[in-house]
């Protein structure tokens, strides 16, 4: 402690000369001295005690106020994210309804197998993998496509910025509410506009493919400006050297952005792809309003019913919270998984580049 | 930022950074169409009534009816609550976030004390923990202490973050110099003292940017205030939505209108600070 303490306070660095007593008598030593005490030997002994009392404070201070700084947020994260998490581990394993939440009956690992047979548990998992998949892919690309233009020399480049991330500043539901107009069957603008290509109009809510697409283009909408602006940071920090010996080689544009721009990328890639990979798994608010009246079922037939959803359905609309509590750990195992296969493929992509 | 962006401005000259041509424009106002249109479209359907939203082809341009449906989403549909509700929470969640994080990131940036690299690892840790492992049993602790329908069943488990912590501790590693709080102490600052003196003000253009990305996260938040509180309560603007969206009110050009009003807020903001969202999107992005 006595190292933080100099650390913190550089003036005592002379306390080695002088002989450190615990009562703090060489005062001008110890603890901060006050602008306004000089050293002389005629103080008295009120003034000597104030000054002991001072610097102890002023050492407790200096060795506990970081666990204080730090405190809060630990304080919030075990009440309302530890234990949360624990206990919805344990209450995976009872039979709880939302009506008695304290009546709680074990039942063991009865939960966990029973959605192993569950037929909407596995159309939800397949349901999130398959909109997950394709939100996701297309979102990064064109992410990924717009922050390399967006990283040439414009005129009014921070309006483009800007109105990229718009959609981001748009919530789910304001967004999804808007979409559902566009996607509408009879009336919407998307089967008007196809119409006018000389399609028939689509069903985008009651297809199985069709209301899975509509739904991805929401989350793609929302968040491509997003991850384009993340890359953009990403790309500005290239050094401009890599690009110039690529042009002396004889790269083109393409070539470059091929062979400098996004093998620099990979971290911030993998970054991305993490981060839309756990919000994937957890959509909720597109498919629970793409669904208009119906409310959590994702569809007539369970169509784009997601895990978020179906685990919103056994909790509050169907009241079985030991039920909505192993969904959750399921989610939890598989957004492990798929970590463990990012971090696999990242390995193998890094090692063979 | 600056500098660093004039730098490269001028390096740029080299070789990088070369000027956009004629298809880089063609694809991006294409993109920023694409990104607007929606936007710009829930304010024409707000402006018209169901009749003429349910003909083909649809309506491309305002008509006169914003003004009354704007009237009766914020008095029959709860918007006007909603939104007061709503910048309760995103203000509360917003304030305390800064704050909170503010501390620890300085204490994690510049402090001494045992187990800090330990207690960092757990900060990031949080950050894989996803939302929905907590919800049933956050749901049992707010019916226990009755707080079912009440804002601070929203803001309290949001009121700090692990990314805010970081997010501050990378700013201050670089904004605040080491020498600065030893200049402090030796005048006999407390710890506190230093965080109010020292700390804060160097701090604040990071607060302010965490504050507006912690608000707009906030605003649009939807998995748990649609589980803590409901359409007749105290709804926030995304649960007031929800109501909408459900049918409580069938015109269509109503539940745009609702939607234009819980939008309103966050993109008059954009278009005021909208700079220094990207700023600090990007600048979060680069170091997280």
């Amino acid at each position: 402690m006595a190292r933080d303490a100099q650390a913190a306070a550089p003036s005592q660095g002379e306390e080695g000369a002088a002989p450190r007593t615990h009562s703090g008598a060489p005062a001008p030593h110890t603890g901060p001295p006050a602008p306004s005490e000089s050293r002389t030997p005629s103080e008295s002994a009120a003034d000597r005690r104030r000054r002991a009392r001072r610097s102890r404070r002023y050492r407790l201070d200096v060795r506990w106020s970081p666990y204080a700084f730090v405190a809060p947020f630990f304080v919030f994260f075990l009440a309302f994210g530890l234990f949360p998490l624990l206990y919805t581990g344990w209450a995976s394993l009872h039979r709880v309804e939302l009506t008695a939440p304290t009546d709680m009956e074990w039942v063991g690992l009865r939960n966990f197998s029973r959605l192993l047979e569950d037929e909407f548990f596995w159309n939800a998992l397949k349901n999130t993998v398959t909109i997950g998949l394709i939100s996701t892919v297309p979102q990064l690309l064109i992410a990924l496509g717009i922050a390399h233009l967006l990283n040439y020399r414009l005129r009014g480049s921070m309006f483009f910025r800007v109105a990229a991330l718009t959609p981001y500043a748009t919530s789910v539901a304001a967004a999804t509410l808007v979409f559902v107009l566009l996607f509408g069957r009879d009336y919407g603008m998307i089967n008007w506009a196809l119409g006018l290509v000389g399609f028939d109009r689509i069903d985008w809510q009651n297809g199985t493919w069709t209301s899975q697409l509509a739904v991805s283009t929401i989350v793609i909408w929302r968040w491509t400006g997003y991850n384009a602006l993340i890359y953009l940071a990403a790309m500005q920090a290239i050094p401009n050297d890599l690009y110039e010996s690529a042009a002396l080689d004889g790269a083109s544009r393409f070539q470059q952005f091929r062979h400098v721009t996004v093998p620099s990328l990979r971290p911030t890639i993998l970054f991305t792809c993490v981060v839309s990979t756990i919000g994937a798994t957890q959509l909720f608010g597109e498919p629970l309003l793409f669904n208009g009246s119906a409310g959590a079922t994702g569809g007539a037939e369970h169509q784009f019913q997601t895990l978020g959803l179906y685990l919103y359905e056994q909790g509050w609309v169907n009241l079985h919270l030991g039920r909505a509590s192993a969904i959750a750990w399921s989610m939890f195992l598989i957004l492990l998984i798929i970590g463990a296969v990012n971090w696999l493929l990242t390995r193998r992509l890094s090692k063979s580049a | 930022m600056t500098t660093s962006l004039s730098a490269k401005r001028a390096k740029g000259r080299a070789g990088r950074h070369l000027h956009g041509g004629r298809i880089t424009y063609a694809v991006l106002i294409v993109f920023t169409i694409g990104s607007l249109f929606p936007l710009v479209w829930t304010a024409v359907a707000a402006s018209r009534n169901n009749t003429r939203l349910a003909q083909t082809p649809p309506p491309f341009w305002f008509g006169g009816n914003l003004f009354k449906n704007l009237q009766f989403a914020w008095s029959d549909a709860n918007m006007g609550t909603a939104l007061l509700n709503t910048t309760i929470v995103a203000g509360s969640i917003a304030a305390g976030t800064v704050f909170f994080s503010t501390l620890a990131g300085f204490a994690f940036a510049k402090l001494r004390f045992r187990f800090k690299n330990l207690l960092l690892v757990l900060v990031i840790g949080t950050m894989m923990v996803p939302p929905q492992l907590s919800v049933v049993p956050l749901y049992m602790l707010i019916a226990e202490l009755s707080w079912t329908d009440q804002l601070q069943s929203v803001i309290l488990p949001t009121l700090v973050s692990a990314f805010g912590v970081f997010f501050m501790r990378q700013y201050l590693m670089e904004a605040l110099p080491t020498e600065l709080i030893e200049a402090a102490r030796v005048d006999g600052a407390s710890s506190w003292r230093v965080v109010w003196h020292v700390v804060f003000p160097a701090a604040r253009p990071a607060m302010a940017v965490l504050g507006m990305l912690t608000f707009v996260m906030a605003w649009n938040d939807f998995f748990w205030p649609i589980i803590a509180l409901t359409q007749n309560g105290s709804p926030t603007v995304q649960v007031a939505l929800t109501g909408l969206g459900r049918g409580f009110i069938p015109d269509q050009s109503v539940i745009m209108a609702g939607a234009l009003l819980g939008t309103l807020p966050l993109l008059i903001a954009f278009v005021l600070f909208g700079k220094h969202i990207v700023g600090g999107i990007m600048q979060g992005a680069v170091k997280g």
